[in-house]
């Protein structure tokens, strides 16, 4: 069985990032102006300018090599690595967010003007997959209020419903003979949840823009719940009174609810949730495992949105 | 008479046997220095541990298959049966150690919830379990000693697949394709011996017969 085995490559030929970034006017520049042509069609990592904020986790992150490289996204395809070999097709610009239902003000959101509009934050997050590991990922994005707050919500809007581009000729888990899951992905959150600081709108990690694999060009994070609640790619947000299903719950009721808060006490049915694998820290010989915390450790902040609520009913 | 390739084969059959069990392990050995030297990726226990256990099914599929590639097709690779079911038992054996040692760092507790608590461990668990006195019992001795007995006990091999699909099914959050393909193989494997015994009464004493 082949394997594959990342190349070293020594720190010395490593371009740096601002001669990389010059790349195309070094092309454009010369005889060869054609070629800065074709690469205009790649997704590359673009630079965003950011504001610090106070939402960072005092954890060390995961290595932006693992935070690109094991992914779970299915359009893209069922294994881990998946995501960063298929995506190269996706073209995230231009991009467009449809924000509908019961709002004041309605519209489509182009999202280069989004990234003038709202200050583009600095945010370290602990990220808990349902299936057992976690990372620490400092994103780059602005709060999900924001967005609301522009199309003003009705008063009788209760959810918030999210769903993901569908674009069979360029998500090759959208196109093969065997689909996983029907498309398009679907995501909600209460209002309230939405409402609340900590979700955040993510158009970047590591100061630089979304990689297809991470959900390119703007994706949800909402940190205290499990990471398939962060849905990828939104192309629509609409507004509603009645709860939306979300596509894991759709797919398996008893196993995927619709809150899905991190909660070592409520084990999935198949696995327990009482501790997660590190990923970057758990080595060959040392699985480094930390205990999950409740709320992946956003207690203070978020379980009084839940208050008198059976979280093992409502998991 | 001239050496044909069937008896230069049989003539060879020991060394090939051996190369067998070497030639099966060698991705365990090649994946566990991947692994050890940072080249399994972001989650190396998880990638090791899935590894050893489909190459566990890969044996037991090819445990399976040798009498209906012989029924079907005339090839018989029955000499190299054992090698190929104690293979299955080395990996799965491995498998287990792994989940023991590398992911739950000998948290006994914790394995012995998951045991008594998920399903899909507890078939996983049962397979191995079962696999134990087959892999003791495979030798010349034990066949000998226990004669009918013998084959009465290796019939567990079925049951051992049948939780061993169970344990690969469970085991994800949807099914792939490649996981598809693997649980039709086992499951036409099944039903062909459950179907085998019809095609014995129509050609009577075919395998008693000695090459010549």
């Amino acid at each position: 069985m082949p394997a594959y085995r990342p190349p070293r490559i020594a720190a010395s030929e490593i371009t740096p990032n601002a001669v990389y970034l010059q790349r195309r006017e070094f092309l454009a520049a010369g005889a060869f102006g054609a070629m800065s042509l074709l690469s205009t069609h790649r997704s590359e990592a673009a630079a965003l300018s950011t504001v610090s904020s106070a939402y960072k986790v005092d954890e060390t992150p995961t290595s932006r090599e693992d935070v690109t490289t094991y992914n779970n996204y299915y359009e893209f395809g069922l294994d881990k690595a998946d995501p960063a070999a298929l995506s190269g097709d996706f073209k995230p610009l231009p991009w467009a967010i449809k924000v509908d239902g019961m709002v004041g003000k309605p519209g489509t959101f182009d999202l280069e003007q989004l990234l003038k509009d709202f200050p583009i934050e600095d945010r370290t997050y602990r990220m808990r997959c349902v299936e057992g590991w976690s990372m620490v990922i400092p994103w780059n994005g602005f709060p999900l209020a924001a967005l609301l707050d522009k199309v003003e919500p009705l008063g009788s809007a209760k959810y918030v419903a999210f769903e993901t581009v569908v674009r069979p000729e360029e998500m090759p888990g959208q196109k093969s003979v065997f689909q996983s899951l029907p498309w398009p992905y679907v995501e909600g959150l209460r209002l309230d949840e939405a409402r609340h600081p900590l979700a955040l709108l993510a158009v970047g990690l590591y100061g630089e823009t979304l990689p297809n694999q991470n959900g390119a060009p703007i994706r949800l994070v909402v940190p205290w719940k499990y990471g398939f609640k962060g849905i990828k790619s939104i192309v629509r947000i609409t507004l509603t009174d009645t709860q939306p299903v979300n596509t894991w719950q759709a797919a398996n009721a008893r196993e995927y609810g619709f809150y899905a808060n991190v909660n070592p006490a409520v084990d999935h049915p198949r696995w327990s949730q009482a501790t997660e694998r590190r990923i970057g820290e758990s080595g060959f010989f040392n699985a480094g495992r930390h205990p999950t915390l409740p709320f992946n450790g956003y207690a203070d902040e978020v379980a009084s949105l839940y208050a008198g609520m059976d979280l093992r009913t409502n998991f | 008479m001239k050496p044909t390739l069937r008896s230069s084969l049989k003539q060879w059959q020991p060394t090939l046997v051996w190369l067998t069990y070497a030639v099966g392990l060698a991705p365990a050995v090649w994946y566990f220095y991947l692994g050890a030297t940072g080249g399994l990726g972001a989650d190396p226990v998880k990638t090791f541990e899935l590894f050893l256990g489909l190459w566990g099914l890969r044996f037991l599929i090819l445990t399976l298959a040798v009498s209906p590639v012989r029924d079907l097709m005339g090839w018989n690779f029955i000499a190299y049966r054992r090698a190929l079911g104690l293979l299955c038992f080395y990996y799965i054996l491995l498998h287990f150690t792994v989940y023991l040692v590398l992911d739950q760092a000998l948290d006994v507790t914790a394995v012995l919830n998951d045991t008594l608590k998920r399903p899909f461990i507890m078939f996983g668990m049962a397979g191995l379990a079962m696999l134990i006195p087959l892999a003791l019992t495979s030798n010349r001795f034990s066949i000998r000693r226990m004669g009918a007995h013998w084959i009465r006990l290796h019939r567990l091999i079925y049951i051992i697949a049948a939780c061993g699909v169970l344990h690969y099914a469970l085991s994800t959050k949807v099914f792939s394709m490649e996981q598809l393909i693997y649980i039709g193989l086992i499951i036409a494997l099944i039903l062909y011996r459950s179907g085998r015994p019809i095609l014995r009464n129509r050609k009577p004493r075919r395998y008693l017969t000695t090459s010549p």
